[in-house]
């Protein structure tokens, strides 16, 4: 009888994980992905990797601290036994990763170095330089490669997954795909499936993601019938350079390494920003949180600097303020900066031509991570609290033999994730459900013994979409599509939504979605290499999941981590603070995960309860001050506290 | 920075195109809008969105690769203006500064395969990296604790190698690297460097230096040093150079003895 095999889509962190540990299992792997899984978006992460560490225990920190954070941080959203489980094996992970050879950045006597981030007041982020994610990417793309080497793993690098295949009883056993140079279309028999292709930026136009991160993965499966969870979460991230064709991230390690966010103290001061004396300067984010200062959760920095700017304090009285680095705001020595983050300063220094050591960087937030992604289930351990081993459950979407893993799923980070969390929650997905996959695989009956009828039928399909996309001769561009979708996405659905706004992005969804059916133009009909066809066919995918996220932010009547909803008779107010014009966290009605279903070619909601099992949610205002201001900006941002 | 006079509104491209492997490259001229912050990998996006040529035709969009837009996932290697460069990163007001006019050459790098237009076949590069066991050996991802201590020196000189993001730059403008032959170039010398140099990668030296010493190995390369000077991430590639082909005399000479 053939080996059982499985298959993985996608070769960032998460998918190379998976692919790692199965093979370790003695599971064969057929490893799909766009691009070189080098080229991941994983590789762009930059700040760290979080876990609890010899120093911070010391300190008073433990995984369980770890955990609350992370729960705390996700506005209590997530449900807590597999953050629980990931805060405990993070520690080990780490390890691992040293194992693996990733050059961590060093203490002077040899020991991984840690570094301050965002939700915590321990240091406890591991990291490289400040390219964590490409050191990481490229230890674990070196493991599969030793792996693939052996005849573990056999990969299909340019090869796009276009759908699941389901059989009779709707178990996913097999997907169909297509090869980007050759044109051709074929199924692959799997025991299993795992997606792990990452987020759907590219929905909001422009972002810190890749232009890969379409969230096409998750939205073929969500159109053959998976659920997704909690789309409506997306992280805005307070500190990107804004640009045309993507924002460019500049780490939260900024701000964890001593960073400062800060706006002239005067309205449009047009002097420049190394100008301007220290005491005519709005430090905001210390003024309000004395405690955690710069490094408040992402949601939270996100919404103080859209007040600040919104208030005409920004710089130049536009949406930008000031990520100081400078040795005279920090405090810091140049070179020691420049050896810890010298990652994010060449990407400044590369696209803006400024050295941001030696002047303010102009940074605005952007959207970065999408905290929802495919439903996956788990099992909780009540004996621990955590997840229960090598159980087939856990990852598993509610299709049976479909799983999902790192950011493409929706399970570890609430309502807002915290920074160096990512990492994390793709290495741990992708090593702890692999010996649930095997079991899962072990149990079913082989897929070598499915009928070739459902693949054919399948491929067939996908050979029918692909010919009328082909043919279309409308005058509908799909980039042009797309960047209409991503506007109103990204004016709409981002920081601040309101129902009128959320209600307009829908109907000019409805529109799109017509639009895309009965007048789509593909400039390129060829058969070779044709990248407008995988554009054109994505373009699609972005439309439905934009229709996931918005339907489901506008059902959600409260605010809650990364969506916050003004009621559309505040929107205008101004003169309000923003949380005295928002709706406040609702956990008798709406602390729920919302569960979005493709029915009828249209998105629908269902909601279920969050498992609060292990700590009750808490308010949630990482003690922020409302005391008297001291400027103009702080008069009105005054009694802005929970 | 931002602004310079000269720049125009609009921007000439001349792309070299080619529609299979087998079939000629053409030129094909665009005119695309341009802002004071485009790169070549958003005028190439632009033409995606309008596929017309500057004499208004109406073609197919040019193919080309790109991900993560901000150089350091190594996909938009491309010779441009006949330099190889990452098109992310290369600034319009940059290249364009002093002669605004002059279009802007876009080539597919010359020494790999074409496969449509801008895209090559980089495959090469990745196959060399099985070939020197470009990993660390560990038993298992079981938790079997922290790996060996590494002295902040050390750290210093393997984290810029580990920066290498597989681009071709080096490679391509190499004047030893061809695509008939299968020298192997300084991505491969560095990388092996790295390795070479962890406490737990050492284990697989040996091998790595049989390879680097065998036909297209380390004693091909010519020296023009023409890597050091276009690698987009500054990796000191010629310095890995000299310490691998130092590495080989030494290896040769333990080779000789232990016969």
């Amino acid at each position: 009888m053939a080996q059982k095999r499985v298959i993985v889509v996608g070769g960032g962190l998460a998918g190379l994980s998976t692919s790692m540990k199965l093979s370790e299992e003695g599971v064969a792997v057929d490893l799909f992905s766009l691009v070189p899984v080098k080229r991941s978006h994983s590789v762009c992460a930059q700040g760290g990797i979080n876990a609890c560490n010899d120093v911070a225990r010391q300190q008073g920190y433990s995984e369980w601290e770890h955990f609350d954070e992370t729960v705390f941080g996700g506005d209590f959203l997530a449900h807590q036994p597999p953050v629980l489980e990931m805060a405990r094996m993070a520690p080990a992970i780490i390890d691992l990763l040293d194992r693996m050879g990733v050059p961590f950045s060093r203490t002077p006597e040899g020991n991984r170095d840690l570094r301050l981030f965002g939700g915590s007041l321990y240091k406890r982020t591991f990291y490289a330089g400040a390219t964590t994610g490409q050191q990481l990417l490229y230890a674990l793309d070196e493991q599969v490669r030793h792996h693939e080497v052996q005849g573990h793993v056999t990969k299909y690098e340019f090869w796009e997954f276009l759908a699941p295949v389901l059989d009779d009883n709707g178990r996913c056993v097999g997907i169909v795909a297509q090869d980007l140079r050759t044109m051709q279309i074929r199924s692959f028999r799997a025991d299993a499936v795992v997606m792990a292709t990452g987020g759907n930026g590219l929905i909001f136009g422009q972002s810190t993601m890749s232009i890969i991160c379409t969230g096409s993965g998750t939205a073929r499966c969500y159109q053959a019938g998976a659920r997704l969870g909690n789309p409506e979460f997306v992280q805005v991230h307070p500190t990107a350079i804004p640009g045309e064709d993507k924002c460019r991230l500049m780490s939260e390690s900024a701000r964890g390494e001593g960073g400062r966010l800060w706006v002239p103290k005067k309205r449009q001061d047009s002097r420049h920003p190394n100008d301007i004396p220290e005491q005519e300067r709005d430090y905001f984010l210390e003024r309000l949180y004395p405690k955690y200062k710069n490094i408040v959760p992402r949601d939270i920095a996100t919404r103080e600097i859209f007040y600040i700017c919104e208030q005409g304090y920004g710089i130049g009285g536009g949406q930008m303020v000031y990520l100081d680095l400078t040795e005279k705001a920090t405090g810091i020595p140049y070179d020691v900066l420049k050896r810890k983050l010298g990652g994010i300063l060449e990407i400044y220094e590369k696209f803006v031509g400024v050295d941001p050591l030696l002047e303010p960087m102009k940074i605005y937030p952007a959207v970065h991570y999408s905290m929802g992604g495919l439903w996956v289930d788990f099992a909780k351990d009540e004996k621990t609290g955590g997840l229960r081993k090598a159980d087939p459950r856990n990852q598993m979407t509610n299709i049976t033999g479909l799983y999902a893993a790192g950011e493409a799923d929706y399970q570890y980070h609430g309502a807002n994730r915290l920074g160096a969390n990512s990492l994390l929650s793709c290495i741990f997905t992708g090593l702890f459900m692999a010996p649930g996959i095997k079991k899962f695989i072990e149990s079913q009956p082989p897929v070598a013994e499915q009928a070739q009828t459902i693949y054919d039928a399948a491929v067939a399909g996908q050979q029918a979409v692909q010919s009328r996309l082909l043919n279309s001769k409308g005058t509908d561009n799909p980039y042009v599509m797309h960047r209409e979708l991503g506007k109103a996405m990204s004016d709409n659905v981002t920081i601040i939504r309101s129902n009128a706004k959320l209600r307009q992005t829908l109907s000019l969804i409805e529109s799109l979605k017509d639009r895309y059916q009965n007048n789509l133009g593909l400039p390129d009909s060829g058969l070779w290499n044709n990248q407008s066809l995988g554009f054109a066919r994505a373009c699609w995918d972005m439309i439905l999941l934009g229709e996931a996220v918005t339907s489901a932010a506008l059902a959600r009547e409260e605010s809650r981590g990364s969506h916050f909803k003004i009621p559309d008779e505040l929107v205008d107010r101004h003169d309000l603070p923003l949380d005295k014009r928002a709706l406040q966290r609702d956990d008798e009605h709406w602390l729920k995960s919302t569960l979005v279903s493709y029915v009828d070619g249209k998105a629908t909601l269902s909601y279920e309860p969050v498992d609060v099992s292990l700590v009750a949610p808490r308010a949630r205002n990482y003690g922020k001050v409302t005391a008297p201001a001291t400027n103009a900006a702080s008069a009105e941002t005054a009694g802005a506290a929970v | 920075m931002i602004a310079p006079a000269d720049i125009k509104k609009t921007v000439k491209l001349n792309i070299l195109r080619q529609d299979t492997p087998d079939t000629h490259p053409y030129w094909q001229q665009f005119e695309v809008p341009c802002t004071p912050s485009s790169n070549v990998t958003s005028l190439l996006r632009s033409i995606s969105a309008n596929p017309v040529t500057a004499e208004g035709a109406q073609v197919a969009p040019p193919a080309y690769e790109a991900s993560c837009l901000e150089e350091v996932c190594g996909s938009c290697t491309m010779l441009i203006n006949g330099k190889v460069r990452q098109a992310c990163s290369t600034l319009v007001r940059k290249i364009q500064s002093g002669h605004p006019d002059e279009p802007i050459t876009i080539e597919p790098l010359t020494k790999f395969p074409v496969i449509r237009d801008l895209v090559v076949d980089r495959s090469r590069m990745f196959e060399n990296l099985k070939r020197i066991k470009a990993w660390i050996p560990i038993d298992s991802s079981y938790n079997l604790g922290p790996g060996p201590k590494i002295t902040p020196e050390e750290q210093q000189t393997m984290y810029p190698l580990s920066r290498c993001m597989t681009c071709g730059s080096c490679l391509e403008a190499c004047p030893q690297f061809t695509r008939d032959n299968n020298f192997l170039g300084a991505q491969i010398f560095s990388i092996a460097r790295y390795y070479n140099m962890h406490p737990n990668g050492k284990t697989e030296k040996d091998a790595r230096m049989e390879v680097l010493m065998g036909e297209g190995g380390i004693t091909d390369c010519g020296n023009a040093q023409n890597c050091v000077k276009v690698c987009p991430k500054e990796i000191p590639l010629t310095e890995s150079i000299g310490i691998i082909g130092r590495a080989a005399t030494v290896y040769s000479i333990k080779k000789f003895f232990s016969k």
